[in-house]
């Protein structure tokens, strides 16, 4: 994984943890790796992944049975909304970096439209 | 949180030349610091310091609560950026010297890291390159059990295949139980690596801050973030 070393690191891991979840390269239910395994495969420091699996579990997004690991969550409905929300960013993204370059809505629709 | 290491306005003077001016600073257990610099800042007269080989003028240390002496240094592991081994030793020799001078030495976990590093233990130190040599001196610094290690620019001068397994080497030795210090003007390298950042300059910090902090409230990399300050 490359990052971009001037954004918090563990947001960029979630991001990226949120979409192996959503496009089923992570299964409902998986194990993941342990901090330190994952900590190694992305030559990051421990206490970062720590911090990513901490805020993945508030979000409900995994799950931690003490001793065990962390397990991705089997709730499709928050699968779902994950999904949703990944989307609504792109779109957004999408939105704001026309509106930059000056199209406006109808255009927009065009031009999406040819791409499609 | 525990300290494992403090300092109280820390100075160190070299006759007229100020190293360290006033240096207040504290180191929890189980993180990962970064001292970063340029050259002549004072980063290695710091660890110089913590690793018991120089005296303050002013100021105070205290490591695991005790001022740097024998029982510091046997829970302080250092890897200064110069050369230390006999030009007679082999790599196994360096092995030897180290299980001799270092009780918490631990040759299983050494003979793990030389094969990850491509040593071999009949290889004469002086016959190694420059990167294998930096590979055989964090492998013989992260082999002991400390409680505190000291590394001093372990990138510097390094290739990027060497850089990598160190790098790799320094994240397989983290423990929670463990507290690791590196000094580096190298910063595009190991800033994943760290939790939490000093800038040392002309012997003094002008700024320090958990690195994902300073990331999300400057919205730059820690590498960026030190060319502009400097």
């Amino acid at each position: 994984m490359e990052f971009n070393n001037s954004i918090p690191i563990y947001l960029q891991i979630i991001d990226s943890i949120k979409q192996d979840i959503v496009v089923g390269k992570l299964k409902s239910g998986q194990k993941m790796p342990s901090v330190r395994e994952l900590a190694g495969i992305l030559k990051v420091n421990p206490n970062t992944i720590q911090r990513v699996y901490q805020e993945l579990d508030r979000e409900k997004i995994t799950y931690t049975k003490r001793g065990m690991g962390t397990y991705v969550t089997e709730e499709e409905k928050t699968i779902s909304s994950l999904k949703e929300e990944i989307s609504k960013k792109i779109i957004l993204d999408f939105v704001e970096g026309m509106n930059k370059l000056g199209f406006s809505k109808k255009e927009m629709i065009n031009t999406l439209k040819e791409y499609l | 949180m525990e300290q494992v290491l403090k300092t109280t306005q820390l100075s160190k003077y070299f006759y007229q030349k100020k190293a360290l001016d006033k240096v207040d600073l504290s180191i929890e257990k189980g993180k990962i610091y970064g001292i970063l610099g340029p050259n002549g800042g004072g980063k290695s007269t710091f660890l110089k310091i913590a690793a018991g080989l120089l005296k303050p003028s002013q100021g105070e240390i205290a490591i695991d609560n005790k001022e740097p002496g024998v029982y510091t240094k046997s829970i302080v592991s250092y890897l200064p950026e110069t050369n230390y081994l006999y030009k007679w030793m082999k790599i196994k020799d360096a092995l030897n010297f180290f299980k001799d001078l270092y009780t918490d030495f631990d040759v299983k976990r050494a003979r793990k890291s030389l094969k990850f590093m491509e040593l071999e233990e009949e290889e004469k130190v002086t016959s190694l390159s420059k990167g294998m040599m930096g590979r055989l001196k964090l492998t013989l610094a992260l082999s002991r059990k400390a409680k505190l290690y000291l590394l001093d620019e372990p990138l510097n001068g390094i290739d990027p295949i060497s850089r990598e397994k160190i790098i790799t080497s320094i994240l397989d030795s983290y423990s929670e139980k463990a507290s690791i210090l590196i000094c580096s003007h190298l910063i595009y390298y190991i800033e994943k690596l760290l939790d939490y950042v000093f800038f040392l300059s002309e012997g003094r910090i002008i700024l320090s801050g958990n690195a994902e902090d300073l990331r999300n409230k400057r919205g730059m990399s820690i590498d960026k973030l030190f060319q502009e300050v400097f």
